[in-house]
């Protein structure tokens, strides 16, 4: 049973070799594409990457869900509808909605994504050591 | 020109391990300036050839149904140049086939050293949209056919022969 800083690790050394970025890069607060330049197909990259460091299978749209900002119900002027973030809610208990639910710009949808959501997510997947 | 980076496919096994042969010749043009009096195959084009055998491996296992596009590679690397003269055995191994995407291993072995080895990741477009007549399934099939991909197969015991062999 790994602890929670094995799980940091892998993590660590699953984005450092999906992203090409630097050890000291990967910390919990950094945004995927934001800090560390993820683009769309690295997405996919990270998710076969968790799953072969953690034995796991990612249902496909689990860890990044897809097909939320093209949903009229969920999205409007720009911003995530009430009924939108209860979806988010709902399909992301592993990020950090508060501080997002308080002005929930699409634009700022990518900063959820963030170290510190995919430990979440692991965590929640595999058993953790205390 | 033909945008064909590999001579021929020498083995094939449907979604897991594809082999190809590639030999480099002083009658390439690209390598009269690259470099001039010190012709080396390019390693971007050690990629391409890697990827056109990865691709057609990845190709093959959706049932050409999608586009297979080089989108990304993670790792490459590579320990000495290849020249005029050699052949580059690569194979392209499936690390796992998806949906919308691909990842494969691929090495390039000359003269049974290690020459290259990286890490292939194509994206499947399944809608083809502006990218369609370049796309075509068709036209990875007569490719495929130009490089002998048909003439192999897999005997009995799990090793791989060329069909007139």
């Amino acid at each position: 049973m790994p602890t929670k800083d094995e799980i940091a690790d892998k993590i660590k050394n699953s984005l450092m070799d999906a992203l090409g970025v630097d050890d000291d890069e990967v910390v919990p607060e950094a945004t995927l594409s934001g800090d560390l330049g993820a683009e769309s197909i690295d997405f996919l990259d990270i998710v076969f990457r968790l799953e072969k460091a953690f034995d796991i299978k990612i249902p496909r749209g689990e860890l990044f869900p897809e097909n939320l900002l093209t949903d009229a119900n969920f999205v409007a002027d720009g911003k995530f509808t009430d009924s939108g973030m209860n979806e988010l809610r709902e399909r992301m208990p592993f990020a950090d909605l508060e501080e997002f639910a308080e002005n929930p710009e699409v634009s700022k949808f990518g900063d959820l994504f963030t170290v510190q959501m995919i430990s979440n997510y692991i965590e929640s997947k595999v058993d953790v050591e205390d | 020109m033909r945008w064909i980076w590999i001579d021929k496919i020498t083995e094939f096994e449907s979604g897991r391990r594809a082999k190809a042969i590639k030999n480099v010749s002083l009658a390439e043009d690209h390598l009269h300036d690259h470099f001039a009096g010190n012709p080396v195959m390019p390693n971007s084009l050690i990629v391409e050839g890697l990827a056109q055998t990865g691709g057609v491996l990845v190709g093959e296992y959706g049932g050409f149904a999608a586009g297979v596009v080089l989108a990304k590679l993670p790792r490459a690397e590579f320990y000495f140049p290849a020249v005029p003269g050699d052949t580059l055995h690569y194979t392209a191994e499936v690390e796992y086939i998806k949906n919308d995407g691909a990842m494969v291993n691929g090495t390039s072995y000359i003269g049974g050293r290690l020459q290259a080895e990286m890490e292939i990741i194509f994206a499947q477009i399944h809608d083809h949209g502006a990218a369609t007549s370049l796309l075509k399934p068709e036209s990875l099939a007569y490719t495929m056919k130009l490089l002998g991909v048909f003439d192999v197969d897999r005997i009995v015991d799990g090793r791989f022969v060329l069909a007139d062999s």
